[in-house]
């Protein structure tokens, strides 16, 4: 791991401060890919702006129909959380199946967003649900959020500081896990929601995105049985040693009718 | 049976360190001026080394020295070695056999072979210095493929045209036609046997230190087998004479065969300590750990086997090309021959058998022995084709290998090939494994699946191994170049306990406590009261070490021949003691008696008056210390049968195992907690291979699993609990009637988990790792 | 070169440490406490596990920085004198290490488990444990003294 200039910032303009101030700073958040990838020496920041000591970044809020959720609230929070499972079950549910237990206990929201990874978890969750994503300087709805392979909308040195999370009527989260890394080989997010049907896929391509082949057939029928006829192409989905294209395909379309199986 | 003897489930002594973390393995062990090596490994699998440029790592800042092949070779440190020569056909008396440095020399052949080494003052110095050796590549065309390595136009090595280090056969190969021109049916499948690393879950590691005082070396390592360690580095590489070299293996982090080996920066360490002046450590990061700790199995093979019209065997051809990596690990020649093709046998009559291999050089990491080494794949190729026929023929499966085992009276029974079996009853273990199994029911169970919308298999898996490794004659006469007999050396103190040190070293095998526990037997000593001791150059007395399953049974063994020695001198002492006769002296139980009478002296009693000799027989030496060397003669031969009953979801081809059943014959049992353990882990590893392992090197001979997150290793919600059971036919040949316990659940499994998922799914063969995407494509084809 | 202090296993830690020092490479090398082990670089194998304030985590996949201040436990704490923790007696009773290698970890890991699940079933204890990989005992006999480990701290 190289070296670098380590920040604690104890507030977001703090962190915003010593952010600004770094010739290749980044955030550390939870510090499960960050530091992961540092140890292999595939990023080496100038400086690591933790964002472990801000309070105002933690915390889980049930208001107005959504659930906000600070960025800096780890998976096993959200999981945990009385309120999270009363309002959007399925998300925390998803929160219950990221990494492992101890990538759960640090692992956190902002963080697994802020990365994008392909195979992750939350990217659906935002999509699927009509998140809100709030930054230092911002708000950016979910649909603009994810931009491509490991790319948000995020602008450099921009946090994110909460993620609001609408509460849908109906929804469920179903994954395939990847056998060695516990990503998402594919997971499909099913909601139901005041804008209609919205369904997000993650790990079968470059990133998270919203299938609206799926979308448009459980929009006119929410039954599983709507997506028998439904074909998902294979072209432009991931194949690799893990699965190829068309396995991926398929395990979208089970996955999803086992999620809206799932919503009863 | 005693609370603490032979048969008795005792607590290990072992756990009291590890569960309260104060563990010794080698990283754990800090020496005053340590430094850290960090080696520069090959980016390329297949490259000329045009130049290498040490200077700008060896100024930056800690960098203490920057050693390539040149400098090793300068002092003359000899190649890495392999100890097991194999003749080829037509007269060819020796495998080809290229030279392997420990850092290379004009060349690498495979991604991660050594390059350099930098030492340094701390780990992060010695990593960055690495990184500033500039290294000019002559990037060469990989040759990668096992089963087309022969017909490659790439030749990897000078001395071994057409990329083949030896092509060898077993068996009668007439014989063998002449039984398929007579069959009324042929069975024949192609396998492949995937390729696996290890990862025991401690990595390697090793610390180095030359005391220029005494002009000794020191060398902690994670060794499976100091004592190999010592003598190979000290006669083969040259580093420094035998008794100048001490090796420790403290505890061991699991191995799987991983540890055997002597590799590289064993020897570089060892080397560069006494040329830098202060002690070198390294440890090697998982990452390291996959590309260069030995890989195991990676056969490509062809199976023929002829049956008569009541489907009795009456042939098996086979024909394996086995990948042994860019060079040969210590081991690495008899993994896919003798320990391999001497197994095809398995536990039936088939009269003819010819098999021959081809053993091929590729650009990947070196394959030696593994958990089973050969004796998996052998069982893998045999299982899968009997199940095969069986299928075909339309015979139950269990019903077809019954009607070809070997019955128990016709033992000994000489195979065609090679092994003369000792001891068994198949047919026992089978009845019991299909009873524990409920195969009874499995049909009622199957219809509950299908109504389910998932499909259910089950699948039978006899296999037999030859573990005690092994009669030094024979092995010698095959083409190892070592004796494998194993020592022990008992010592009473003069206060009445024991220190027990044998050759062997436990990985997870718990030695401490099934040693312990057959000294307790056979001394009537108290197990608190005695101390096993291994892993020490310095302090056991020479042995081979731990693998192939040979610790109980060849060192268990040698334990009680010198236990045997203790009493015989026992009686002596004893005798003169209580004024009696030699031969009226019986002892049990700890205790020396006077025949028929009550006059008694306990053995610490005796051992008390062996140090403190003043009434003593006149003429016999003082103390109560007796060493034996045990030379098996012959292996021993568990066998069992193991049944898998899987469920597969046909919509993802995700596979549950839903029930596993083990029943093994393993002779006699020390500790039958320890030897479920043993079976447990087996079965783990056997499942991973079955589902979930596979190394993979892309065209380009890059290792694409080269991590956790690509190479799936079992996890606790991949696997099921499993019922085990035992059958018992102590082995005749050894004192103990042991026969071996630690890989036969690596041997086991992969077959019985392949033939359950393909009866599930209704297919004839699907290639390991069955994963949920080949599983899936199976139902589709079935469909 | 920062000066970072702690609490591990109920006593003050301090020492002052490159920046990059991982929290595992703290407690190893700073502190000596060599129990709790280091078996991969990808943050999978979990034989580097402790508690950080109560929570289990991967002490090679956090900074030691991060932990400034904070309670740290590791195997070397659990025991009372010679007496252990129900859950390492548990894992001694029912043969629930081999090697010993990634048994610290495991135990760190079995404890946080049950504490947030006390009454966890053998799927539950298996999913639960998929941030520990063990090579030795194909985890037959950890599931099995995890769940007495777990009555033992709960009675």
């Amino acid at each position: 791991m190289n070296s670098f200039e380590y920040h604690r910032p104890g507030s977001v303009t703090d962190a915003a401060a010593a952010i600004s101030g770094a010739d290749d700073g980044k955030f550390l958040a939870g510090g499960q890919t960050l530091l992961a990838v540092m140890k292999l020496g595939l990023a080496a920041p100038s400086d690591l702006v933790d964002l472990g000591g801000i309070a105002d970044l933690k915390g889980i809020q049930v208001k107005g129909g959504a659930v906000t959720i600070g960025a800096m609230t780890t998976h096993a929070e959200v999981n945990s959380s009385a309120d999270v499972q009363g309002a959007i079950p399925a998300l925390a549910s998803l929160a219950s199946v990221i990494g492992d237990r101890q990538v759960r206990n640090s692992g956190t929201l902002g963080g697994s967003l802020a990365n994008n990874d392909p195979a992750a978890d939350y990217p659906a969750a935002i999509l699927a649900l009509g998140a809100t994503i709030t930054t230092d300087k911002r708000q950016i709805a979910a649909d603009d959020f994810i931009v491509g392979l490991f790319e948000t909308a995020l602008e450099e040195g921009e946090m994110i500081t909460s993620v609001s999370f609408p509460q849908p009527s109906k929804a469920a989260y179903k994954k395939f896990k990847q056998p060695a890394s516990r990503f998402a080989l594919v997971g499909v997010f099913v909601a139901q929601t005041p804008d209609g049907v919205r369904v997000a896929v993650t790990g079968a391509s470059s990133h998270a995105h919203r299938a609206e082949v799926l979308e448009e057939a459980l929009g006119n029928d929410f039954s599983p049985s709507a997506l028998d006829s439904v074909t998902i192409p294979a072209d432009g989905l991931n194949s690799d040693i893990h699965a190829s294209a068309e396995y991926r395909a398929n395990l979208v379309k089970v996955m999803a009718i086992r999620a809206v199986e799932a919503c009863g | 049976m005693s609370e603490t003897g032979i048969g008795a489930a005792v607590k290990r002594t072992e756990d009291q360190r590890f569960l309260t973390g104060a563990g010794n393995f080698v990283d754990d062990i800090n020496l005053r001026g340590q430094s850290y090596a960090s080696f520069v490994r090959s980016p390329h699998a297949h490259a000329k080394i045009k130049g290498i440029n040490t200077s700008a790592a060896a100024a930056m800042p800690g960098v203490l020295a920057v050693l390539t092949g040149e400098e090793l070779v300068a002092d003359g440190i000899g190649p890495l070695i392999c100890g097991w020569n194999i003749a080829g056909k037509h007269g060819v008396e020796a495998h080809n056999s290229p030279p392997h440095h420990a850092l290379a020399v004009g060349k690498v052949n495979y991604v991660g072979d050594h390059v350099a080494v930098v030492i340094a003052d701390t780990k992060a110095e010695a990593d960055d210095g690495a990184e500033a050796v500039e290294v000019d590549y002559e990037v060469l065309t990989a040759v990668v493929d096992t089963a087309t390595a022969q017909d490659n136009t790439i030749q990897i090595h000078d001395e071994a045209p057409a990329n083949l280090c030896y092509d060898w056969e077993i068996g009668d190969a007439e014989a063998t036609d002449a039984a398929f021109a007579d069959a009324a049916h042929v069975t024949t499948i192609e396998v492949i046997n995937n390729r696996l690393i290890p990862n025991a879950v401690e990595p390697r590691a090793c610390l180095a230190e030359f005391n220029k005082g005494t002009g000794d070396w020191t060398l902690y390592v994670t060794s499976q087998n100091p004592h190999l360690h010592r003598l190979v580095i000290s006669a083969f590489n040259q580093v420094a004479p035998e008794h100048k070299l001490r090796v420790i293996a403290p505890d061991v982090g699991g191995g799987f065969g991983s540890k055997i080996f002597i590799y590289a920066e064993e020897v570089v360490c060892t080397w560069a300590t006494r040329k830098i002046g202060r002690p070198i450590k390294w440890t090697a990061q998982r990452s390291e750990s996959f590309l260069s700790d030995a890989h195991g199995r990676d056969h490509v093979s062809k199976a023929e086997l002829a049956l008569d019209a009541d489907g009795k065997f009456l042939g098996l051809r086979v024909n394996t090309k086995a990948n042994l990596g860019a060079y040969l690990s210590t081991f690495a020649t008899a993994v896919p021959t003798y320990l391999y093709a001497t197994l095809l046998a398995g536990n039936y009559t088939t009269p003819a058998i010819y098999c021959d291999v081809q053993g091929v050089f590729t650009n990947t990491a070196p394959v030696d022995a593994l958990r089973g080494a050969g004796r998996p794949e052998a069982t893998y190729l045999l299982e899968r084709a009997v199940e095969t026929a069986a299928r075909e023929l339309k015979i139950d499966p269990a019903e077809l290998r019954r009607r070809n085992y070997i019955q128990p009276d016709a033992f000994p029974y000489q195979t065609p090939v090679v092994h003369q079996y000792d001891i068994g009853d198949y047919g026992a273990s089978l009845d019991k494994a299909c009873e524990m199994a409920d195969v009874a029911g499995f049909d009622a169970r199957r219809k509950e699946s299908e109504a389910n919308g998932k499909r259910r298999g089950l699948g039978y898996s006899s296999y037999i191994e030859a573990c005690g490794i092994a009669p030094s004659a024979a092995v010698g006469a095959l083409g190892g170049g070592v004796g494998l007999y194993e020592s022990a050396d008992i010592r009473f103190n003069a206060t009445g306990n024991v220190t027990v040190m044998t050759g062997t070293h436990s990985q997870g095998q718990s030695h401490q406590t099934t040693f312990a526990q057959v000294v307790s037997e056979q001394l009537g000593v108290p197990m608190e009261n005695i101390e096993v001791v291994e892993g020490d150059t310095d302090k056991g007395p020479f042995g081979m070490g731990t693998y192939g399953s040979r610790s109980l049974v060849v060192g268990g063994s040698a334990i009680v021949k010198a236990a045997d020695k203790i009493v015989a001198k026992g009686k002596i002492i004893a005798a003169h003691s209580l004024e009696a006769a030699e031969e009226d002296i019986e002892f049990a139980d700890g205790i020396f008696t006077v025949k028929n009478t009550n006059k008694s002296l306990t053995i610490g009693e005796v051992a008390f008056t062996a140090y403190v000799p003043h009434n003593y027989p006149e003429g016999l030496e003082p103390g109560l210390h007796e060493q034996a060397f045990y030379d098996p003669v012959n292996f021993s031969f568990p066998a069992g049968v193991h049944i898998c009953e899987v469920e597969v979801d046909p919509a993802t081809g995700e596979t549950d195992i839903v029930r596993y059943t083990a029943v093994d014959d393993f002779g006699t049992i020390i500790n039958p907690m320890i030897v479920e353990g043993q079976i447990h882990g087996g079965i783990g590893q056997g499942v991973g291979q079955a589902m979930l392992e596979a190394a993979k090197y892309d065209e380009n001979g890059q290792l694409v699993t080269g991590s956790y997150m690509d190479y799936t290793m079992p996890r606790a919600d991949d696997l099921p609990s499993f019922d085990v059971g035992t059958t018992s036919t102590p082995s005749p040949l050894n004192p103990l009637g042991a026969k071996g316990c630690g890989e036969a659940g690596a041997i086991a499994a992969p077959p019985a988990v392949i033939n359950a998922i393909t009866d599930a799914c209704g297919v004839a063969h699907i290639e390991m790792p069955a994963t949920p995407e080949k599983v899936w494509q199976a139902c589709q084809a079935a469909e | 070169m920062p000066t970072i202090s702690m609490t591990v296993n109920g006593n003050a830690v301090s020492a002052d440490v490159d920046v990059r020092t991982l929290l595992v490479h703290f407690i190893r090398d700073n502190i000596g406490l060599t129990g709790t082990h280091v078996g991969c670089d990808t943050s999978q194998c979990g034989a580097c596990v402790v508690h950080v304030g109560g929570k289990s985590v991967k002490s090679c996949t956090m900074l030691a920085v991060q932990a400034e201040g904070a309670d740290v436990a590791t195997i070397e704490g659990l025991a009372s004198g010679d007496e252990m923790h129900p859950m390492q007696a548990a894992f001694k009773e029912h043969h629930g290490l081999q090697c010993g290698f990634c048994t610290p970890g495991m135990v760190m890991s079995a404890i946080d488990l049950v504490n947030n699940n006390p009454g966890a079933d053998e799927a539950t204890i298996r999913e639960q444990l998929d941030g520990n990989i063990c090579r030795c005992t194909g985890y037959h006999n950890i599931v099995k003294a995890i769940q007495d480990g777990a009555s033992r701290m709960g009675g």
